[in-house]
């Protein structure tokens, strides 16, 4: 299925290909490669072609198939956030609301794609699930924590994906794969029925092989839910108005603390090519200064875990999940079905989370971590009042080999300076694929340009991203 | 912020999470070394710096107080790990005087 999500729009609509077509190419390639790539956990072709049966081809998404990150509730279809604790016996029973308004769009949510445990990771080695691996070098990470969505969709076994992302969990998958991945502003999407990670940092948003894909999907799931009360009540514009309008005239960032000592070459190399482009397209380029970067992935490693450990509370073995067998009392039950229940990633960012929040800690990492995180966001504030949007790599190399990092979390949190400071500072970013580079051994490895932009600048966010698109 | 002491047994049972001695062991250093890296922010001056919470804070936001649906009795039951009569079932949580 190579065709683009708006060619097979167009495919559709001209009676070419239909919905269940589509579906059973989909599931035949599974069958056919997913072997190799473990991009999927599950998926339900049956359910999906009686949707298929009464698509509605008049409206935006119309017939379309879209793979749904295995953290995002279906109706009636698993949801195991890549964990034990939801493997076996938890079927989702309502639909998130992205999955609402995919449906109203005339889509059709197909397979369930892995992910880094209630993802927490940025390479998808932290599912209890199975290994996924990139299309592009079987030996390598997809990236994560959607690395199942960005593989599936590089490994065409899917024509678009959502994913979720936290501290760049959309975005890093995506650079890692060669695909287009959008993350929103903070309050664009709702979150309801996304399983949550930490709750003033997730985003749901698409993963697709084409920018024009990007914006068509965050046409279907951008506006306020009544259901999420941190969704926002600004009117959603029209993401295709100005998409071909190019990037002449506008001021585009190149902050000098994105540029510095740890970027692998060819990664330096293709993003700096991007930015000739866009400037011979028109745009000009201006050295910026976030100064606060160098604090990012500190702040976050605060701020994220203690959000996790008060969300992952829920997971007690009481209500839904795994639960221990024959506890001796209702403590044991917690603490065995949670030691139980989750991996080695979750336990750590519980125990870290608790621990900053913890009586004696809380003023001096997480009360600390939340100022910072204002001076990461004025940064930002201070940056948007000279340029449009600001150019940057998505992350400091391509993809590493699976397992080179197994036991030193601290240097894997650190390949996410890049992108955790859109989660932070609430703004959107995009990756978009900028050619190719050899990094350790492994030869024509997809490197991302970064755009980020102002919060609720989605358009001009796109905008960008087309005219960068090679 | 003084040197990270993190007693990574007495912080997993706040978290109501048991760990086996090789847990406890590995998650030492690796926390050590986080917490270490997060030491940076000492450095930095926040004096009279509000703190952020929420990138794009909605204060209060209430929706219309209309009836809609919720999950079914059966629906929730669906996912639990033991019921009985209708009702989640746990351990019994007190004990015979």
């Amino acid at each position: 299925m190579s065709a683009s999500l708006t060619a097979l729009r167009r495919q559709l609509l001209a009676g070419e290909t239909s919905p269940a077509d589509l579906l059973k190419s989909l599931a035949a390639s599974i069958t056919k490669r997913d072997s190799t790539t473990g991009a999927y956990l599950s998926h339900d072709l049956e359910t999906a072609l009686a949707e298929a049966a009464t698509a509605d081809l008049s409206l935006p998404l119309g017939g379309i198939p879209i793979a749904i990150k295995d953290n995002l509730n279906v109706l009636g279809q698993p949801c195991s956030c890549g964990s034990r604790f939801l493997a076996k016996n938890y079927r989702a029973p309502y639909d998130a609301t992205v999955i609402t308004k995919l449906r109203a769009a005339g889509a059709i949510p197909f397979g369930r794609t892995n992910l880094d445990e209630f993802a927490m990771g940025s390479a998808t080695e932290n599912s209890a699930l199975g290994t996924t691996r990139n299309p592009h070098d079987s030996s390598r990470i997809p990236g994560g924590s959607s690395g199942g969505s960005a593989a599936a969709v590089a490994d065409r076994t899917a024509i678009a994906a959502l994913g979720s992302d936290t501290g760049g969990s959309i975005r890093q998958p995506a650079s890692h794969c060669g695909v287009v991945g959008l993350k929103p502003s903070y309050g664009r999407v709702s979150r309801y029925g996304l399983v949550a990670f930490a709750s003033s940092l997730d985003q749901i948003g698409p993963l697709t092989q084409t920018v024009e894909d990007a914006a068509r999907i965050l046409q279907a799931i951008a506006g306020h839910d009544p259901k999420d009360s941190t969704s926002l009540q600004a009117p959603v514009p029209d993401y295709l108005a100005h998409l071909n309008d190019g990037v002449r005239g506008m001021k585009l960032g190149v902050p000098r603390e994105y540029f510095g000592e740890g970027i692998d070459p060819g990664v330096r190399r293709n993003v700096e090519t991007a930015i000739q482009s866009l400037a011979a397209q028109g745009a000009e380029i201006i050295e910026i200064s976030l100064p606060h970067t160098q604090h990012a992935v500190a702040t976050y490693y605060v701020i994220a875990p203690a959000e996790a450990s008060s969300n992952l509370s829920r997971f007690d073995g009481i209500r839904y999940g795994h639960r221990t067998e024959k506890p001796n009392d209702i403590l044991d039950l917690y603490r065995r079905s949670r030691e139980e229940g989750f991996g080695p990633e979750v336990k750590r960012r519980i125990i870290l989370g608790t621990y900053v929040l913890s009586s004696g800690y809380y003023d001096a990492y997480y009360s600390r971590a939340q100022k910072v995180r204002t001076l990461i966001r004025r940064d930002f504030e201070t940056a948007f009042q000279t340029v449009d949007a600001i150019l940057s790599p998505v992350a400091p190399t391509p993809a590493r080999r699976l397992g080179a990092l197994a036991c030193d979390p601290l240097h894997e949190y650190l390949s996410d300076i890049f992108t955790l400071s859109a989660n932070l500072a609430g703004i959107p970013g995009i990756s978009v694929p900028c050619g190719t580079t050899d990094f350790d051994g492994g030869t024509n490895l997809p490197v991302g340009l970064q755009i980020l932009g102002p919060h609720l600048g989605e358009a001009k966010l796109l905008q960008i991203a087309q005219a960068a698109q090679i | 912020m003084s040197q990270p002491n993190i007693d990574v047994r007495y912080v997993a049972n706040l978290a109501r999470l048991d760990l086996s001695d090789a847990e406890v062991a590995t998650f030492q250093g690796q926390l050590d070394a986080i917490l270490g890296h997060v030491e940076s922010l000492s450095a930095l001056d926040v004096s009279g710096i509000e703190p952020t919470a929420h990138p794009a804070p909605v204060f209060g936001p209430m929706r219309d107080d209309t009836p809609g649906n919720s999950l079914t009795p059966s629906a929730f039951l669906a996912n639990t790990p033991d019921q009985a009569q209708g009702q989640l079932r746990v351990p019994k949580v007190v004990t015979d005087a």
